[in-house]
């Protein structure tokens, strides 16, 4: 670990407040700021990294608010990646957590063998597994956009859309709502890369694997000769953006807002967005996708309290901490229904998937929609809520 | 302890208990032998109740961002964090009041009423992460405490749990001498505050922000003696000088006047006619005292932007300096510009860059002195720089801390400002209510054996760097 990354923290503690875990447990070790501490002392030699110090690391949701309270410029996200791929290479794991891991990095990576396996997700599942099965929404036929989606209009750029491994098993919708949406704002849209970014592999230790899938990546869409490549999930976008390629990653919302807008139908509609962390903490785009919402005529936007806390998803988060992901979902749920929202809007598959079953738990099953399909649905003005339930 | 508390509430790992090691004060540590994390006011007694029959000494911790080392851990010892006793009680705005427990943050008071038109005045820089318990412990202040007073004027009533385990209710109602003035402030000596009742203030009509550039620190002190001597009492009046300017500037672009060499950012909040009316005289005393910009900001945007330069100043001196030592000192306002001549001339003397912030309405010094830790001696040379800081204020008839507290930090320097019959008074008042002297020992009062260490910064010890001995 880089010991200049660490000297920048000063130890004033403005990451406190906005930690999940910090506010779940109240605990110094379970803050950015005790994680660093501990990580300093495990570099200077004064503290050995076993299992109660790589706990501590597990624990973190990698949900990035800290970046944004830090006022010194901490980066801790390079921080918290570089402890985890020490914890692989250094501290063992107790099998039942080596196989669940095992389990997720051989499943969420390939879009076919995740559409495999929710065929069996209502079976009952064994201990570990227990809240994968939670979680997965019914099996469902898997759509996707057409390879080539021409723009209407000018064409501003043509764009490639990174479809995703998850997404485009869970969430084939928002892919095709995507392409529709960015054509009809002046992009043609080609889908070149069906496969994992590495966002996944590479917040959980495996940094290698994960460079290697976003080289994969790139390779595909430089090869397709795409002028932008776009992204519909925040985990993915933010790893693209990261991994410093010479083609340009944006966000949908981000194209959006530089698009020529179609003239939108109305959505009469109160809807809670809740910023996905990725979105806001880590690629700091927070005003497009609220834009892009304001500007559907009738739209109501909501903001639930405490938008700055991950709501528990965070990748594998909770499949691996159950416990305190589930205590984190249902505060989110509290906080989005205080707004007493008709749809929830959320940019990330992940946090869609996570809020879906913590509306459910708190017996308020609301539709979870990404952004994007509420302005599709504003293009096309054919938009039922009551007919869609995603991840329901 | 195991049989008195629940599982969750103790940390006994290690790697758990060193996080707790120091406070904002990185440079003094010790590592604790228990830390408790009491969910309940029954449990903080009953641990303290513990730690006096056993004569265990113990530190109370709220968020540990304290700049004296108020929180630091006795070896041997016990900490009590009080991170989990987080829930606001009471809320009752008729008569003005909330009750709160130690856990919560001093923004989460605000925030809890300000949709009803309310607030907690106390705004210390750190109030989204400090807590009120640390809050009452370190009577804190903040930029608007010039107007609105620090801690101790809005704390109406505390329960305290006294170093053998009572829990008393100290108020303001009470008749006979004032133990809630002399607990607030008392930064741990006395016990540990498990609830507080605020007082509130209603969101004032109008808030205006002036930022006002001068060529010299002494031009813009000579404002802010005018100001207040011609009766206009605002609610804040924050000087900055070019070097801290400069690093504003780099960090957040916060478009401060170019050139400057001071700037003042005066607020004032009340009935909008007296907000206009004082506008009017503040603008004329700054522009007869040199100023040769001034702009208002009078919405909640406009105003941020003008603060963010002020806000971020600790944070952006960082980005321009590897290590950095804040003082906290306070002098006579009209002293201000003399003051500032002598520690430039500090600056001249011992090679070392000194910034100044501060909030200059009640002349409460932060300098900020700049150095680099990698540099053999620098660190040593710094902190004899800052000693040297206060020795000024002292000289200038002021005082040695003006909110960041005595701590371990100060209580060598305490014998500067007050004779042996002051401290001997007291000790008889602490030696009254805590006569084992459990109750987060070291801190405020000068022993030899503090006054033998060094405060400040963590450095390697000759030795340690010899390899002929550890730190343990």
């Amino acid at each position: 670990m880089d010991p200049k990354l660490l000297d920048d923290c000063v130890h004033c503690g403005f990451c406190l407040p906005t930690c999940p875990t910090y506010q779940l447990w109240g605990e110094e070790m379970d803050s950015p700021r005790g994680r660093i501490w501990l990580m300093k002392a495990t570099v200077d030699g004064t503290l050995e990294l076993d299992r109660t110090v790589s706990e501590r690391f597990d624990r973190c949701l990698g949900c990035m608010a800290c970046l944004t309270s830090c006022p010194s410029g901490v980066q801790y996200d390079r921080l918290i990646e570089l402890a985890r791929e020490r914890v692989e290479e250094e501290v063992p794991r107790p099998w039942r957590e080596r196989l669940l891991r095992k389990v997720v990095f051989a499943l969420f990576p390939y879009p076919k063998r995740i559409s495999f396996a929710l065929r069996f997700a209502s079976l009952p599942a064994p201990g570990p597994f227990r809240p994968l099965a939670e979680l997965a929404p019914p099996w469902r036929e898997r759509v996707a956009p057409p390879m080539v989606t021409p723009a209407r209009g000018e064409k501003i750029a043509r764009v490639g859309l990174l479809t995703g491994c998850v997404q485009s098993v869970l969430f084939g919708e928002v892919n095709k709502a995507t392409a529709r949406a960015l054509a009809a704002y002046g992009y043609e849209v080609v889908t070149p890369y069906n496969e994992c970014c590495g966002a996944l592999a590479l917040h959980a230790g495996h940094r290698e694997d994960g460079h290697d899938a976003a080289n994969r990546a790139y390779d595909a869409f430089k090869a397709a000769g795409v002028d932008v490549i776009v992204t519909n999930a925040a985990g993915c976008g933010s790893h693209m953006k990261d991994a410093h390629l010479d083609i340009p990653v944006r966000d949908v919302s981000e194209l959006l807002a530089a698009g020529n807008a179609p003239e939108l139908h109305p959505l009469p509609y109160r809807v809670a967005f809740q910023e996905s962390c990725h979105l806001g903490h880590a690629q700091r785009v927070r005003e497009e996708p609220r834009a892009a919402l304001r500007s559907i005529p009738g739209l109501e936007l909501l903001e639930p309290a405490d938008q700055e806390i991950c709501c528990g998803s965070a990748g594998i988060y909770n499949l691996v901490q159950p416990d305190a992901a589930r205590e984190l979902g249902n505060r989110k749920a509290g906080a989005v229904l205080a707004t007493t929202p008709e749809i929830v809007a959320t940019a990330n598959p992940g946090c869609a998937i996570q809020l879906a079953a913590s509306l459910r738990r708190a017996g308020t099953p609301l539709p979870v929609v990404h952004p994007v399909e509420l302005i599709d649905a504003a293009i096309t003005g054919s938009w039922e809520p009551k007919s869609r339930r995603h991840a329901p | 302890m195991r049989a008195a508390l629940p599982q969750d509430a103790l940390l006994e790992d290690e790697a758990s208990r060193r996080t707790y090691e120091c406070d904002g004060l990185t440079g003094r540590r010790s590592v604790p032998d228990l830390v408790i994390l009491p969910g309940t006011v029954d449990e903080v007694r009953a641990a303290v109740r513990l730690c006096h029959a056993h004569g265990v000494p113990f530190v109370a911790r709220g968020a540990g961002t304290g700049l004296s080392g108020g929180s630091l851990p006795v070896a041997e010892g016990v900490v009590i964090g009080l991170s989990r006793l987080d829930a606001i009680l009471d809320i009752d705005l008729a008569r003005g009041r909330v009750v709160v427990q130690p856990g919560v943050t001093n923004l989460a008071v605000t925030k809890a009423v300000s949709s009803a038109g309310w607030y907690y005045a106390p705004d210390p820089s750190s109030q989204q992460v400090c807590t009120i318990g640390g809050n009452v412990a370190e009577n804190s202040g903040g930029a608007h405490c010039l107007k609105h007073g620090f801690t101790v004027n809005h704390v109406m009533a505390a329960d305290v749990v006294l170093p053998d385990g009572e829990l008393v209710t100290l108020s303001r109602d009470d008749s006979g001498p004032d133990l809630l003035g002399l607990f607030v402030g008392s930064e741990g000596t006395l016990g540990i505050v498990v609830s507080a009742t605020l007082r509130l203030l209603r969101t004032p009509q109008a808030v205006r922000t002036w930022l006002a550039g001068f060529e010299s620190t002494d031009k813009a002190g000579d404002a802010v003696s005018q100001i207040i001597s011609s009766g206009i009492l605002p609610s804040a009046i924050e000087m900055m000088d070019s070097l801290t300017i400069a690093a504003a500037e780099a960090a957040v672009s916060a478009g401060y006047p170019k050139g400057a060499g001071a700037v003042l950012l005066v607020e004032v909040d009340g009935p909008l006619a007296q907000v206009d009316d004082d506008s009017a005289a503040i603008e004329a005393i700054c522009r007869a005292c040199g100023a040769f910009e001034m702009r208002a900001a009078d919405t909640v945007e406009e105003r941020a932007r003008l603060w963010k330069g002020r806000k971020s100043a600790f944070a952006a001196v960082g980005r321009i300096s590897p290590n950095y030592y804040v003082q906290d000192g306070v002098v006579p306002r009209t002293k201000l510009p003399e003051v500032l001549r002598s520690i430039a001339a500090l600056e001249a003397e011992h090679g070392l860059r000194i910034g100044n912030v501060f909030h200059a309405g009640d002349g409460n010094l932060h300098p900020l002195v700049l150095y680099d830790a990698a540099i053999e001696g620098q660190s040593e040379l710094a902190e004899k720089v800052a000693v040297k800081i206060l020795d000024l204020c002292i000289e200038a008839g002021g005082s040695l801390t003006g909110e960041h507290g005595v701590g371990v930090d100060k209580a060598c320097s305490m014998p500067k400002l007050f004779g042996a019959d002051d401290l001997g008074v007291m000790l008889r008042v602490r030696d009254a209510i805590d006569p084992a002297g459990i109750s987060n020992p070291g801190k405020v009062f000068p022993t030899p054996r503090l006054c033998g260490e060094v405060p400040g910064p963590y450095r390697v010890h000759p030795l340690e760097r010899a390899g002929l001995a550890d730190r343990f």
